[in-house]
């Protein structure tokens, strides 16, 4: 029996020499980000393949020039894209308590006609899924947000954003691990440490793991 | 194991710098490394190492060591007027160090990162499968510092020793007065007007103050790229992000390991070595080329380098 075919169609580009990037998808999709994963993986079998890092709707494949053809590996990422992937284990859940008092709360519910108390509970209805962990270490693209909480990135970016803030912008949360410069909108923070250095794998997130909110005190 | 180097002064910014932790970036750790893997990889050689041993990467002004015990060195990539006891000391050539030798260096003649090598691989704390330094998270490396006054630097024993006196040959150096960098369209670079992507690919750019390991700021033409928000997706050195300012960042050996900005054009591996000696200041161009001519130019490097493997 021949494998289950579907209709993606993967656009594949050069990222320089040594690296491709395969475009799956350009919307924050759950179902695209799982066929992300998967590919990503397939590839990081290959012998030709250095690796394969899935982003939301993408994979970033870095290869070895002097076993495949930037066009041969092409075709092949064509080919793989358009197996079914396997059906997605759940990935791991976890319980992010959160002080929501961060220093754009008003403001937020504010720009969106809504009560503080409301951003806190729409913030925390769902359970989110990690779209990607990366930019720094241990930080997690979480969503899709509620579209109610759908805002643009603050116009000007905060130099110091402390780490443990919890924070949304366009359609996605996420919880900054090291204090950095940050535009996202903070509604609250979380004493949960993302990213144990000694830890292996150090970073508490993994690409495909699941994340609920709620509310607490100190 | 006897040290083999001790930090006299540290220089500028001296770290421990291997080819990095590439199968971090699930974590979202940047692959870090040497950001010459040229020059570090040619220093290794020079001493008998594998290409991928550690070694020390000082930035603009070098470092004083004195060696506590004899060992073969060599120091490669960019010219900071390298001497053993004040007398000046050959560059892309493997020599010995006696035990009480000093090895420091002057001005900066060319290029801005130079790597030391010691026979043996200089042994570092190792962490998520490389001894790089990553400075952010402060780990690897020397405690994941650069280099400070009194530290010791041990070396591993070296298996086979060649002897002192290899060296690359001058036209196999890198050219790094020549600032080219040759690069290949990114997956956005159709965002760009017209006008913009001529300024990407014909004018020169300065590297901005606000640069560093992780990336350099490009001061230059301001370029208008106009499209929806992207996704973000997973970098590579020598990526060209346009944020929405219109002004490029170079991305380099520690980069952001994901990213939402559009990608305008990627150097090719070929031209990252020369990207790694630019400092602040320094004025650079990319100039559009093919992937078949990128790969020619990293066959000439790993000729060059295999070269060396006696």
């Amino acid at each position: 029996m021949p494998p289950p075919r579907s209709r993606v169609r993967v656009r594949v580009y050069p990222l320089g020499d040594t690296a491709l990037l395969a475009e799956l998808g350009t919307r924050l999709d759950t179902a695209l980000n799982t066929r992300a994963i998967a590919l990503a993986a397939a590839l990081q079998k290959r012998r030709d393949v250095r690796r394969a890092v899935a982003g939301h709707g993408a994979v970033t494949v870095q290869f070895d020039p002097d076993q495949i053809s930037h066009d041969a590996l092409a075709s092949a990422i064509r080919r793989l894209a358009t197996k079914r992937p396997p059906v997605e284990e759940p990935g791991r859940l976890h319980r992010i308590p959160v002080v929501y008092d961060g220093p754009d709360l008003e403001a937020v519910a504010r720009e969106r006609g809504l009560a503080p108390q409301q951003v806190v509970e729409i913030h925390g209805r769902p359970i989110y899924r990690v779209f990607l962990v990366g930019f720094v270490p241990g930080w997690a693209y979480m969503g899709p947000l509620a579209d109610e909480l759908v805002l643009p990135r603050r116009a000007i970016p905060r130099t110091r954003v402390p780490a443990g803030s919890v924070a949304i912008a366009g359609q996605e949360t996420g919880i900054y691990p090291f204090a950095s410069p940050g535009g996202w909108h903070l509604i609250g923070r979380t004493s949960v440490r993302l990213f144990l250095p000694d830890s292996d794998p150090p970073s508490l997130f993994r690409t495909g793991d699941r994340v609920k909110f709620f509310a607490a005190s100190e | 194991m006897t040290p083999a180097l001790r930090v006299v002064a540290p220089g500028l910014l001296t770290t421990v710098q291997d080819l990095g932790r590439p199968h971090a970036l699930a974590s979202g750790v940047s692959p870090g490394g040497a950001m010459d893997r040229f020059a570090h990889s040619a220093a290794n050689l020079l001493v008998g190492n594998e290409r991928g041993a550690a070694t020390l990467e000082c930035t603009l002004r070098g470092p004083r060591l004195v060696a506590e015990r004899p060992c073969l060195i060599a120091v490669t990539g960019a010219d900071l007027e390298p001497r053993v006891n004040e007398a000046a000391a050959p560059l892309w050539t493997g020599f010995e160090l006696e035990a009480g030798d000093e090895l420091s260096f002057g001005a900066r003649r060319s290029g801005t990162r130079a790597y030391i090598a010691v026979a043996g691989g200089i042994l570092a704390e190792r962490w998520l499968g490389s001894m790089s330094t990553n400075l952010l998270v402060a780990r690897g490396g020397m405690h994941g510092r650069p280099l400070r006054e009194g530290d010791m630097i041990s070396a591993d024993e070296p298996h086979e020793r060649p002897p002192a006196g290899q060296t690359v040959p001058e036209q196999l150096r890198p050219g790094y007065a020549d600032h080219t960098l040759h690069a290949i369209a990114g997956p956005q670079a159709d965002r760009l007007v017209k006008e913009s992507r001529d300024s990407l690919f014909n004018t020169s750019f300065q590297v901005s103050p606000d640069s560093n390991r992780m990336g350099y700021r490009l001061v230059g033409a301001t370029l208008e790229a106009p499209g929806e928000e992207v996704l973000s997706f997973g970098l590579v050195a020598g990526a060209v992000q346009l944020p929405s300012g219109g002004r490029p960042i170079l991305l380099m050996a520690d980069h952001q390991t994901a990213g939402g900005y559009p990608v305008m054009a990627v150097v090719v591996s070929a031209s990252m070595p020369v990207a790694a000696q630019l400092a602040p200041g320094d004025e650079l161009r990319f100039v559009e080329t093919s992937i078949e001519r990128a790969l020619q130019m990293r066959e000439a490097q790993r000729a060059a380098l295999d070269a060396l493997v006696t």
